[in-house]
């Protein structure tokens, strides 16, 4: 805009005459108010009614409220933890928050193995192979028709049915990972606040090879040509790391399970219950994105393929350079719902037994007898979840959408 | 089964929300106890019970509700509305119950459920009475080697979620120094199949529900080991809301009576013949004479009915849990040295 053009809506002449309000049914600003002020009213009033009526009937039932239960100690005992717990000295709250942790656990997980199997899947449903087009479509036939609760409770009974720890299934070259339906067993290394620093170098190197990308690439806008980022991305992702780690003494202890009275000690576990509710979840969600990127796939003009055929392309790369990008405007938005199915199936856990949110805030809530805040905490946990993803979604959404021509 | 867990809080919440004293049914006239006015007007009592503990509810080959806690209910429904078969059973987890009592879905608990300070206090529920006093015990597979329960240092154990088993063995852990691992499954049978695959090395919860789990295992029972230990009490009671003292006067008191019966020798079968007794104690039990039946707001036979169809409390006990291979223990009368003691009717 230059500076001698004055924007149309400023010259006080073209402006409509501002009109009166008038106290009559047949002014539309009028009717826009009442209906405004009586809609507000009726949605003010009907919270109040239910606010006001459960806090009399609290009272009435004498059942007491609040959310001081959060400071108390928990005393519950809590099977699987990411973060330091003990039941005798922890209070609800950060009992809970192992809740969220377990939850978040599973659902980012299983959100990104989901999206792998079922991409593939979906791929696979559209191959010219006969044998895995069949292959896949009766996967997802057969997995969408099974209710999830059934095959959660399929996977654990499975899972049980392996061999008792004390005869357990030792895959592995010097015995140290262990398969039993105590889960599965595997050497971890003894984590020194060295490794922290190397980790953080590591991080500082990924940033830095992606600076070099991106000035690669404006090096190839401007010449054409385009500078090697591999040697600059290995020296960059490998040398920081091992200087620091090399510097600080090179600490290097790898914690092998053994089995010692019960149980293993030692090692990394991966729970039998956690295993089954990750493999439920993901072996079902993907037969719904496989559909969903199948759709994706053949939403995009068959034109496309021909002219990217036209131009000596292979099929692998007319997949993932030509067809994949543009499926990927339509499976986005669908793909958002089944990313929260997944993340809110995963209440299910109760049934086998893993803690999740909802596990662990329905003993809080038997416990205290605090039904009402329990159920409140469930809720704002979901809704928060499920809103982180829905945002970051709808973002990733509007940036996909940007690149299209 | 989420359904099932969470259904009693979202009742809860959805009366709390919506019905202005909701479980109390409009009745001016009446006995002054809501809660027996609306069974009466129903013509049934609604039970809490969990339908899958052999020995205290579970239903036999018949579908007949068959155990102590059932005939519990059954005795209060003897009582209230002077037949048995008006009395229906709701199935509770450990996770709803106290929710489906809170919101009215049920009159009453009877469902093996401890008595604790924090659940009378925070919950505006109470407790009626005991009827049975347990603790909690382990039970562990033979080939385990386990032979007291400080030999299991770190276990993994199967345990219920929302019970004081869970908080019992939580404090018996830490009391001791020992370290555990906790699997808990809400649904009774998935904990305790995962505790036969081996999952877990010990299956814990009140030592009652243990032998007569072992019991139902037929031969199997032989390699399973219930363990001397007992780490807590655990005090079984008959839960009512708070609020509605004259119902809680009822389910007390039919409780006492069937224990003053055992006391006085009068049980299902015999009742009949001490309508003529001169003892004052069984004349006021049978209401033959005295108005405690009015004072509950109930018949003057209501004790008589309770007895006749129901039994005494030694009857119901020999019928229920003498056959899982219990033995009375502390639970019998506190003449033969036990710990049930019948306050005077009078």
């Amino acid at each position: 805009m230059s500076d001698n053009t004055a924007d149309p809506r400023l010259i006080g002449a073209r402006v409509a005459p501002k009109r009166s309000l008038r106290f009559s049914w047949s002014d539309p600003l009028f009717r826009s108010i009442v209906w405004q002020i009586v809609i507000v009213g009726v949605v003010v009033s009907i919270a109040w009614y239910l606010i006001h009526n459960t806090n009399e009937n609290l009272t009435a039932r004498r059942i007491a409220t609040g959310f001081g239960f959060l400071d108390r100690v928990a005393g519950i005992p809590i099977g699987e933890s990411m973060i330091d717990y003990n039941p005798a000295e922890h209070s609800y709250g950060r009992a809970l928050l192992i809740g969220v942790l377990n939850t978040l656990k599973v659902a980012v997980i299983g959100v990104v193995l989901a999206t792998i199997l079922g991409t593939l899947i979906g791929i696979g449903r559209l191959s010219k192979n006969w044998l895995v087009a069949q292959l896949t479509a009766f996967y997802v036939e057969t997995i969408r028709d099974i209710p999830l609760l059934l095959q959660l409770l399929f996977w654990y009974t499975v899972l049980q049915g392996l061999p008792t720890a004390r005869q357990a299934w030792d895959r592995n070259v010097n015995g140290s990972v262990f398969l039993s339906n105590r889960g599965i067993k595997v050497p971890l290394l003894v984590w020194e606040p060295v490794h922290g620093w190397a980790l953080l170098a590591f991080t500082a190197g990924l940033f830095g090879t992606w600076l070099w990308s991106r000035r690669s690439r404006r090096i190839q806008a401007e010449t054409g040509a385009r500078p090697a980022t591999w040697p600059v991305a290995l020296g960059l992702l490998i040398v920081p790391p091992v200087v620091v780690w090399l510097a600080l003494g090179a600490p290097f202890q790898i914690d092998y399970p053994a089995l010692r009275g019960f149980n293993f000690q030692g090692g990394g576990t991966v729970s039998p219950e956690y295993f089954a509710l990750l493999l439920g979840l993901v072996i079902y969600t993907a037969g719904y994105i496989a559909e969903i990127v199948r759709s994706g796939i053949q939403a995009v003009p068959n034109g496309q393929w021909e002219a990217a055929r036209a131009l000596g392309l292979r099929h692998g790369a007319i997949l993932r350079q030509v067809v994949l990008p543009q499926a990927l405007r339509v499976v986005i938005p669908p793909m958002t719902s089944q990313y929260l199915n997944l993340t809110k199936n995963s209440s299910l856990a109760v049934a086998i037994g893993y803690q999740d949110i909802v596990s662990i805030a329905n003993t809080t809530l038997n416990q205290t007898g605090q039904a009402i805040e329990g159920i409140a905490v469930i809720m704002a946990v979901y809704l928060t979840i499920s809103l982180s993803i829905s945002l970051f979604m709808n973002w990733y959404n509007a940036h996909i959408a940007l690149v299209e021509r | 089964m989420i359904r099932y867990v969470t259904s009693g809080a979202m009742a809860l919440i959805a009366g709390m929300l919506l019905g202005s004293g909701f479980v109390q049914p409009a009745s001016a006239q009446g006995t002054g106890s809501a809660t027996l006015d609306a069974t009466r007007t129903r013509g049934q009592l609604l039970c809490g019970t969990s339908g899958q503990v052999p020995g205290f509810s579970l239903p036999d080959s018949q579908g007949v509700m068959r155990g102590l806690d059932a005939d519990t209910c059954r005795a209060v429904t003897a009582a209230a509305l002077g037949d048995v078969a008006k009395v229906k059973f709701v199935p509770t987890t450990t996770q709803n119950r106290f929710t489906a009592l809170q919101s009215g879905e049920v009159d009453m608990l009877s469902r093996s459920t401890t008595w604790t300070l924090g659940r009378e206090g925070n919950l505006g529920l109470m407790f009626a009475w005991v009827n049975y006093y347990d603790g909690t015990g382990f039970l562990v597979k033979k080939s385990s080697g386990v032979t007291a329960a400080k030999q299991m240092d770190g276990a993994t154990i199967c345990v219920q979620p929302g019970t004081s088993t869970e908080l019992a063995i939580n404090d018996f852990y830490r009391q001791n120094n020992m370290k555990f691992t906790p699997i808990l499954i809400q649904d009774l049978s998935e904990l305790q199949s995962a505790f036969l695959s081996g999952r877990c090395d010990a299956y814990s919860t009140d030592a009652s529900a243990l032998a007569t789990f072992r019991f139902s295992q037929g031969p199997k029972a032989a390699d399973l080991v219930l363990l001397p230990d007992i780490i807590s009490k655990e005090p079984l009671g008959v839960m009512v809301r708070k609020g509605d003292d004259k119902w809680f006067d009822v389910v007390r008191w039919t409780f006492i009576a069937m224990v003053t019966a055992e006391e006085k020798g009068v049980t299902s079968s015999n009742v009949d013949s001490f309508m003529t007794s001169t003892d004052p104690d069984i004349r006021r039990l049978l209401g033959i004479e005295g108005d405690l039946g009015k004072a509950l707001g109930l018949d003057p036979k209501w004790a008589y009915n309770v007895i006749k169809q129901v039994g005494n409390f030694g009857e119901m006990w020999d019928r229920n849990i003498t056959p899982m291979g219990v033995p009375r223990g502390i639970n019998n009368l506190w003449t033969k040295g036990g710990l049930q003691y019948a306050p005077p009717m009078r």
